[in-house]
């Protein structure tokens, strides 16, 4: 079975704040406010450069930040589930 | 309607309009030395009749004007004053969109304003009302609103509502400044008190906010202060604002910014003597 892959609203869609290593997130398209802990904004992040499966996300991510993790595809896989219950992310 | 009160609060103005003469004469003798806005109002209030009969048998008051809430009850026309005052609330809590309302007291000292918000029972109101009468400028006990440019504070200084135990805290302010004894309410017997002279002339000044307190009121709990992170602050505030939603990015930017910017605390008391102190002592670090 083909990995599943997620999608998000461009950067331009939503405003984020940094508050004490929290991100405050305004989603523009739903009006909705969102607290995300880190790896999220990180996984949004990764998402800009468009639409991946949860291991190519793992492999952007770890270009761009260090991830402390044994297994980064599936915990990147989990705050994705997370994400698409949030409405933040959906899959193609 | 036959009798008519135009009432301006700060930067908002209402229309009071009653079939009862009562209500608004209560209004008109609480809010004395309220000025008349000029022109148009904000918002218009109307105590009406439940149903054409029920204005002279066993008169009920039922409140409509630009925003209803359809399942809310009516009021007996004794409770008239409390109907008045539930109505504004209710404009500015379902129509107001220029500034984030916080459900929140709010008082000033030297330019700088303190903020208080919590649930329901806190005291916020009664230490907003306590502190206007010793030394502090009252800017307003159930509303505080937050310009969404400038992030600045705009006195919202209705008469406050005197809840129960409350009443007695109160004894020594000049009984011309009182309400009626309203008993029997939704939420028990209640007086209102018109702020006093400086925060009714000065209700057009705006101040600077400097500190965020959340107080907590319980007889058993020890005097503490605690630091409150700019992240909490800011979802607790999401909480206490009536029109954060419907504001949409402009209260997220508002909200951001005055909740980053501002240091918050929490505090506990079990007297009001108690929380006097706390803030004060508080006033004087920031």
């Amino acid at each position: 079975m083909a990995a599943s892959v997620y999608a998000a609203d461009p950067p331009g869609e939503v405003r984020d704040v940094e508050m004490e290593g929290l991100t405050l997130l305004y989603h523009r398209p739903s009006g909705l406010t969102h607290f995300l802990a880190p790896p999220a904004p990180q996984i949004l992040a990764a998402l800009a450069a468009g639409p991946a499966s949860a291991a190519e996300i793992a492999g952007r991510m770890g270009e761009l930040f260090e991830i402390d993790s044994e297994d980064p595809a599936a915990a990147t896989a989990a705050r994705l589930a997370e994400l698409e219950a949030a409405g933040l992310v959906w899959r193609t | 309607m036959r009798h008519v009160l135009r009432l301006q609060v700060g930067p908002v103005s209402f229309r009071i309009g009653s079939h009862w003469r009562r209500p608004v004469a209560q209004l008109r003798r609480l809010y004395s030395g309220y000025p008349e806005p000029e022109g148009v109002c904000d918002f218009t209030v109307r105590l009406e009749a439940e149903r054409p009969w029920r204005r002279w048998i066993r008169p009920s008051v039922a409140i409509r004007g630009d925003y209803v809430l359809p399942d809310a009850a009516p009021l007996p026309l004794a409770q008239g004053l409390l109907a008045a005052e539930m109505g504004m609330n209710l404009q500015m809590a379902l129509g107001q969109k220029r500034f984030v309302l916080l459900h929140a007291a709010s008082v000033e000292r030297d330019g700088r304003a303190l903020l208080m918000t919590g649930d329901s029972g806190a005291g916020k109101s009664t230490l907003g009302a306590l502190l206007g009468e010793r030394g502090w400028r009252f800017m307003g006990d159930e509303f505080a609103l937050l310009d969404l440019e400038d992030g600045r504070l705009h006195p919202f200084p209705r008469a406050i509502s005197l809840k129960n135990e409350s009443l007695a805290l109160f004894d020594a302010v000049d009984p011309g400044r009182l309400g009626p004894l309203l008993t029997g309410t939704p939420k028990g017997s209640i007086r209102h008190l018109r702020p006093n002279v400086e925060a009714v002339e000065r209700m057009k000044e705006p101040a600077r906010p400097v500190m965020i307190l959340f107080p907590r009121f319980g007889p058993d709990l020890d005097p503490v202060v605690r630091d409150v992170g700019a992240a909490e602050a800011f979802m607790r505030l999401t909480q206490a604002s009536t029109n954060y939603v419907a504001l949409g990015e402009r209260g997220f930017d508002a909200l951001t910014r005055f909740a980053g910017a501002l240091p918050s605390r929490a505090i506990d008391y079990a007297d009001t003597a108690q929380a006097e102190e706390l803030v004060e002592t508080l006033w004087r670090s920031a």
